[in-house]
């Protein structure tokens, strides 16, 4: 056979084993993005602080904090049609601040679980309280892409409806065992994901990773101060812990006015169980009732 | 003459790219080995799985059979299939899997079950998992606690059981110990509870939960067979490697890594979901007592815990209709831990991924097509 016939013959081999190349796995998983954030002037308070310790952005301590700043976004920003979930840390570190507790610095991007859409990245620090002060953990963001979350629209037409109805709605174990949330039930569903996320916010710690399990039920009340209320129980997660922790809210929302929690009890499992016992981490922490 | 070499260049060419792409041969699904109509995107509750492991067992004879290996608490029987070619009376290395040792993580009894049906569907056209077949055995338990995964069945309000359903200890009033935190393994040591109420409840000693004595028993028995240990729960989205202590490195750290890592990427290949892989004390939380650790202290070279879908949205709840990617990205992930452990085993062999075979598959191709043309 000619001699061009054997070259082509090498040259498809050769590009064919380099593409076959073994997989050799990165040590992170994944280049990070490059991105147009623009860089957040240093407070001048941090200025002169202790340096920050870096921290594996896939490693627990980092994810823990991520995740408060969730609940904290969505305590600002989720409604029955938007809720903010994490899509990935990129950058942690940890400033030890003593007394005053353990402040993480985060560089983190957002998805949109409704539309499952991008929502860009963020800054975000996060302050857990020293263990003298019983204080929810302190949370400050700046994020790129949240001006996106506008259902105005659908909002302003589920509060119509629910404000007009003969009958107050109610519901149940959303979702079901199965899994599964009738479609005019996930507007309610979100809803008290959003509530949901005002109690996570407070109870959260360094030990802690809290998601929202059911909505074990929930009631429409009276409307009041043009805002619609609802009692819920909703059952939390802690990863930590493995515990299903049962809390009661009264929740008002309104399109205008976004989502408040007025009143949050924690429900102990059984009369004559203890209280969770307040011990060093990993277990469950003692949580503190909501105002 | 300049033709004649151009359509063989091209029709190998194209076969090579073929090969290297995707691995042309399980497109070849069949239906053999599952003929009736049940449905793996459904929850199922432990009565009709039971049926399907006895019908699955007696409807493929030369590659099936289920065998108990030990009791609940309850009495119930915990029953596993051994899936092989060729395995009477050989004594053949195998692989672990059990699925549903926490009662309310239903996707990974569901998953336990999809693995099986994938391997009847595949074993005849699938040359590799043939090949892996005819070497090892593989044992799946798809309910280990099958007392507790009944429980969560009862109703809405016990839907989130979590543990065994032993009755309380002395001095106590809660039932169920976490049989994930009730293995040998630096037991109760850290990152589990002593009050029997709790989630974390390591029990009254190690291994003291009928569940986790059977299988201590039936592995421990066959330490040398037995070549990985694959626990399968929900969720977090985590693929978990040993030790759960943050003071105990695994030997074989790196290479566990590096193959979790290719797991993962194989699992995020399929959805685009991404699976985080490290030790329990880096990516989790600490943790003693696992059946995942137990594994690697008695010498079982390869251990990982699978937490599956999702990373919160829906948690433990995870609706049907996700059943099944979750489904096939965990036995992409699956099937990259057990190839290379198998080649490992078999063929000496330590590249990463099924690329591995692909290359040898390259060679001989090569081969061949320079041996025809010599000839020609």
């Amino acid at each position: 056979m000619g001699r061009p016939g054997w070259t082509l013959w090498v040259v498809v081999v050769l590009i064919g084993d380099s593409l076959a190349g073994p997989y050799r796995p990165d040590a992170e998983p994944g280049p990070l993005e490059t991105n147009n954030i623009e860089e957040l002037e240093v407070p001048p308070e941090l200025d002169g602080a202790m340096s920050d310790a870096e921290l594996v952005p896939h490693h627990y301590p980092a994810q823990r904090a991520a995740k408060v700043a969730v609940h904290y976004l969505n305590t600002r920003h989720a409604s029955p049609y938007s809720c903010i979930e994490l899509n990935r840390v990129h950058k942690a570190s940890l400033e030890d601040l003593g007394q005053a507790g353990k402040k993480y610095r985060l560089q983190i991007s957002l998805k949109e679980c409704v539309s499952n859409t991008d929502l860009g990245q963020c800054l975000a620090e996060v302050l857990f309280p020293g263990e003298q002060e019983q204080r929810a953990p302190q949370v400050q963001c700046s994020c790129e892409g949240l001006k996106k979350l506008n259902n105005r629209a659908e909002e302003d037409a589920l509060f119509q409806r629910l404000n007009t109805s003969n009958s107050p709605l109610s519901g149940s174990n959303i979702p079901d065992s199965y899994g599964n949330i009738a479609p005019e039930m996930k507007p309610m569903w979100h809803l008290g994901a959003a509530a949901a996320s005002f109690v996570m916010l407070k109870e959260s710690n360094e030990s802690t990773l809290y998601n929202m399990a059911q909505v074990a039920n929930f009631t429409q009340l009276e409307t009041e101060n043009d805002q619609l209320r609802f009692k819920y129980h909703i059952l939390l997660h802690d990863m930590i812990s493995q515990e299903i922790l049962h809390w009661k809210l009264l929740v008002a929302w309104s399109p205008a006015g976004g989502v408040s929690v007025p009143q949050a009890d924690w429900e102990p499992k059984c009369h004559h169980c203890e209280l969770p016992l307040a011990k060093s981490t990993p277990e469950a922490t003692k949580p503190s009732s909501a105002s | 003459m300049w033709k004649d070499n151009m359509m063989i260049t091209v029709g190998l060419a194209f076969l090579i790219l073929c090969m290297q792409n995707i691995d042309c041969t399980s497109d070849k699904l069949t239906q053999d080995g599952i003929t009736w109509n049940y449905n793996y995107t459904r929850y199922h509750p432990m009565s009709e799985i039971s049926d399907w492991m006895e019908r699955v067992a007696s409807e493929n004879p030369e590659l099936v059979s289920s065998s108990v290996y030990g009791e609940t608490f309850e009495g119930r029987n915990i029953t596993f299939l051994k899936i092989g070619l060729g395995s009477e009376g050989r004594e053949k290395k195998a692989i672990w899997m059990d699925c549903g040792i926490h009662a309310r993580e239903w996707i990974a009894p569901a998953f336990c079950q999809w693995f099986v049906k994938e391997i009847l569907q595949r074993y005849q056209t699938d040359e590799k998992l043939n090949e892996m077949l005819k070497n090892m055995d593989f044992y799946v338990t798809p309910v280990l606690n099958i007392d507790g995964y009944m429980f969560s069945w009862f109703n809405e309000s016990t839907r989130l059981w979590r543990k065994s359903r032993s009755i309380p200890p002395e001095g106590c009033w809660c039932h169920g110990v976490d049989l994930n935190r009730n293995f040998n393994a630096y037991w109760g040591t850290v990152g589990v509870s002593r009050d029997c109420c709790q989630n974390t409840y390591c029990g009254s000693g190690p291994v003291s939960e009928k569940e986790a004595e059977a299988v201590t028993q039936f592995v421990g028995s066959r330490v040398d067979q037995i070549l990985c240990f694959l626990t399968i729960h929900s969720a977090g989205q985590l693929l978990l490697m040993p030790y759960g202590h943050p003071q105990i490195s695994a030997p074989n750290y790196d290479e566990l890594k590096a193959v979790g890592q290719a797991a993962a990427a194989a699992m995020k290949a399929v959805h685009g979901m991404v699976y985080r892989v490290g030790t329990s004390p880096e990516i989790l939380y600490a943790n003693s007592g696992s059946s995942r650790d137990w594994a690697r202290l008695i010498g079982i070279p390869f251990s990982y815990t699978f937490e599956l879908r999702d990373t919160g949205e829906f948690g433990h709840l995870l609706p049907e209709n996700q059943i099944q990617p979750a489904c096939e990205e965990a036995f992409e992930g699956a099937r990259t831990i057990i190839t290379y452990v198998h080649d490992k085993a078999f063929h000496n062999r330590t590249e990463i991924g099924a690329v591995g075979a692909t290359r040898a598959f390259w060679a001989t191709v090569l081969a061949s097509c320079l041996a025809t043309m010599y000839l020609l």
